[in-house]
């Protein structure tokens, strides 16, 4: 008998004849919604970003461009292909370095870069959580990994409240990355150290 | 497998590799406890996440109904698994990836071993996975000449340091930050010669020390926290980025998952996304989550491989008043609250499962009748901290006398009576019966006098012969037999001239006739208060 064979038949053979189990949505008493409106959604975000010790800033949607160029000027940075034209300024060109499933990028040229700036699928106000899906405006998940600093556009449309308004938004057969602050760890003696493997440096800029 | 199966055993087999005690916990805990350092650590460490988790938890307005759904999806994933697994299956392979079944652990390394040799690689990348952990891969793998490179930070100083994990979120809790540089000095061929031991500089040294490891390696060996039989999916949960380096960057990706980790829906991960990062970390969210499908071209590994493992799980789906183990998502919020933990550490329980969860699990994938882990269910005072914390809802108390039930019944000269039918027949038949213990004579009597209430009014009148075994301070300190472990380490107090039953006919007698309200609050009144108390402190 395969393994496969095998273990299903001792699961089965455990299980007997066990009624089958209650419908967890007849229990779903849990919250599904926030009912904030825009501002709460936010000043709830901010709150929990900065929380994390990512840095911040909400601008309008006319000034992407300026506050993106504000956070890579001088730096060699990778961008995915599909990331809106209109949020990248000229001046950056000669240093974006461009990135795409059909033409991936090596990942020591990706170490040897200084940052990466994508856009977002969709944002978590009260877990402070950002989450890329993979799509041509977030480009490959190496890439938002890799170098040390990434810059993040999270359109203010992409914000629910809470974590099932997230994932109802979310498709899983994407790659998906939860993103909520940078990377850290406690494992020394439980003190906080941020910035291990990932990016040290999360800036978020949320455009209105 | 060489063996040929016999049609299908009563009781499913048990599971091998890390998963058992090396010696009995009494003398285990009695050891581990002479360890200060480690009690310190460990008591900071618990104490300070316990705080962050009350802290996030009472954040959340509908913890409890979060609780419930957990429970409710994981009772009814169990019941539903032969049909989750093979959906899974179907998933995985239909969107790229390979499903491979292991009965056990030397199944599960032998297939993840030929994974490996089959892309010519003789090193792998680890993030941090107590299914591997469990099955003992490292250990496997290096004696064959691959090497496994642990890269969660704190899986990368146990194994630096030649150790064993203390506890499942923060591994290495038991080293302090010299002892972490020491180890860095001494194991990391690339190390600066002047590192101190500031937490940031340690942890850079390992960012420096893994990231070569990181862009080179070929294969990665992750384990899983959710698998979603819906789609395919599987999920990591972390916090440094390790996790993500692994899962994204090397070729092949060979994932080991316990059958018991697969989840119904997508939508599942609503639940279970509130509730682990804040009973674990006691974050609102970890800072990285990784969900990946099978394989997505140009993006990520390209060769994803799972392995699903039972190993012992299927005993415990079998055993009905034990299988609700399965459901632990290992946060380790039981660990962080328990009073035994606290002060004993993850080593004595031997097992890659400590404190309360392992104190049931490893038992459970065992069988209690195996010896090494059979004193694990006693490893607790029955406090139900653990169960008040525990975000599916576990009832682990209830699991541990339970299984101390069992275990009575494996070791003790009892045959199944009437009331032991049911779970008789083939699980106890083979079973040897062994001679009654002191404390089978012992719980004998007590049924005895418990049973009848004459019986222990007859009983009770021996309370002032007892009473005389007490020296003047009024305490017993040396009991003979069984009861002399009990007083090596305490005294206890004598007992009352007079016991609360005999007290209470008296009052009962000597009252008026109690209003309806006053008589249930009756006995936390008067006198009966002090012995009450004296009791209780005993315990
Ligand atoms: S038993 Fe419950 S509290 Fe303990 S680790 Fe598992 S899920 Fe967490």
């Amino acid at each position: 008998m395969s393994a496969r064979e095998e273990i299903l038949g001792r699961v089965r053979e455990a299980l007997g004849a066990e009624p089958a189990a209650v419908q967890p949505s007849a229990l779903a008493e849990y919250r599904t919604e926030s009912g904030l409106d825009e501002d709460a959604l936010v000043e709830l975000l901010v709150d929990r970003l900065e929380d994390y010790k990512a840095r911040v800033e909400v601008v309008p949607r006319g000034n992407v461009a300026a506050a993106v160029r504000a956070r890579l000027e001088g730096k060699e940075f990778a961008v995915p292909e599909g990331f809106p034209a209109e949020w990248l300024d000229p001046s950056l060109d000669e240093r974006a370095v461009r990135d795409s499933r059909e033409a991936p990028l090596a990942v020591v040229r990706l170490d040897g870069l200084d940052a990466v700036v994508t856009s977002s699928a969709v944002s978590i106000a009260e877990t402070g959580t950002i989450v890329l899906d993979g799509s041509p405006d977030q480009g490959r998940r190496a890439i938002s990994l890799v170098p040390d600093h990434h810059v993040c556009v999270v359109p203010v449309e992409t914000i629910v409240g809470i974590v099932p308004e997230g994932f109802a938004r979310l498709d899983t057969t994407r790659p998906l990355t939860l993103i909520s602050g940078p990377s850290a760890t406690s494992d020394i003696e439980l003190e906080r150290v941020e910035g291990v493997h990932g990016p040290r440096t999360l800036d978020v800029i949320i455009a209105r | 497998m060489s063996s040929v199966s016999l049609g299908i055993p009563a009781v499913p087999p048990r599971g091998f590799g890390n998963i058992s005690a090396v010696e009995p916990f009494p003398q285990a805990a009695h050891r581990e406890l002479g360890n200060a350092q480690l009690r310190e650590n460990l008591g900071h460490a618990t104490h300070t996440i316990r705080d962050k988790r009350l802290r996030v938890v009472s954040e959340l307005p509908d913890w409890q109904a979060l609780r419930d759904a957990g429970s409710a999806i994981k009772t009814e994933a169990m019941s539903r698994l032969p049909e989750l697994l093979t959906q899974f299956e179907e998933q995985f392979t239909a969107r790229g990836g390979t499903v491979h079944w292991a009965r056990d652990a030397a199944e599960a390394n032998r297939i993840v071993e030929g994974l490996i040799r089959e892309t010519g690689s003789d090193e792998v990348v680890k993030v941090k996975s107590m299914a591997t952990q469990e099955i003992g891969l490292n250990e496997y793998l290096e004696e064959r000449g691959i090497a496994a490179f642990e890269t969660d930070l704190a899986e990368l100083i146990v194994q630096l340091g030649h150790d064993k994990p203390s506890h499942i979120l923060v591994p290495a809790i038991h080293k302090n930050r010299t002892e972490i540089r020491d180890i860095f000095l001494r194991e990391m061929p690339d190390v600066d010669p002047a590192l101190t031991d500031e937490p940031r500089r340690l942890a850079m040294a390992a960012r420096a020390h893994l990231r070569r490891k990181f862009l080179s390696a070929k294969v990665a060996i992750s384990g899983a926290n959710f698998g979603i039989a819906e789609m395919g999916t599987l999920g990591v949960v972390e916090s440094e980025g390790n996790g993500r380096m692994c899962l994204t960057l090397p070729e092949t990706l060979i994932t080991v998952m316990g059958i018991e980790k697969v989840l119904p829906r997508a939508q599942d991960l609503e639940v279970f996304m509130q509730l682990l990062p804040r009973s674990s970390t006691g974050e609102r969210m970890n800072p990285y989550t990784s969900l990946w499908t099978g394989v997505t071209p140009g993006d990520g590994p390209q060769n994803v491989h799972v392995v699903l493992l039972d190993n012992g799980r299927t005993r415990a789906l079998a055993d009905r008043h034990g299988r609700s183990a399965l459901h632990c998502i290992r946060c380790s919020a039981c660990m962080n609250v328990c009073p035994v933990y606290e002060r004993t550490g993850g080593h004595a329980y031997g097992s890659t499962y400590p404190g309360p969860i392992g104190a049931i699990l490893s038992p459970l994938l065992t069988g209690v009748e195996a010896e090494e882990n059979s004193s694990l269910p006693y490893a607790s005072s029955l406090c139900g901290a653990c169960f008040d914390a525990c975000p599916v809802k576990i009832n682990i108390p209830e699991i541990l006398v339970h299984l101390r039930g069992e275990d009575v019944e494996a070791k003790h000269g009892r045959d199944a009576g009437p009331g032991g039918a049911d779970r008789a027949g083939a699980k106890s038949s083979g079973r040897r019966r062994g001679l009654p213990t002191q404390m089978d004579v012992a719980l004998g009597a007590a049924s005895w006098a418990l049973s009848s209430g004459d019986r222990l009014g007859l009983l009770e009148k021996g309370l002032p012969v007892a009473r005389a075994l007490a020296g003047r301070d009024g305490k017993i300190s040396r009991l003979p037999g069984l009861g002399a472990g009990w007083t090596q380490s305490r005294d206890i107090p004598a007992p009352p001239s007079e016991s609360f039953r005999s007290w209470w006919k008296k009052r009962q007698k000597d009252a008026p006739p109690a209003d309806g309200d006053g008589s249930t609050r009756g006995p936390a009144t008067g006198g009966a208060t002090s012995d009450g108390a004296t009791e209780g402190e005993a315990q």
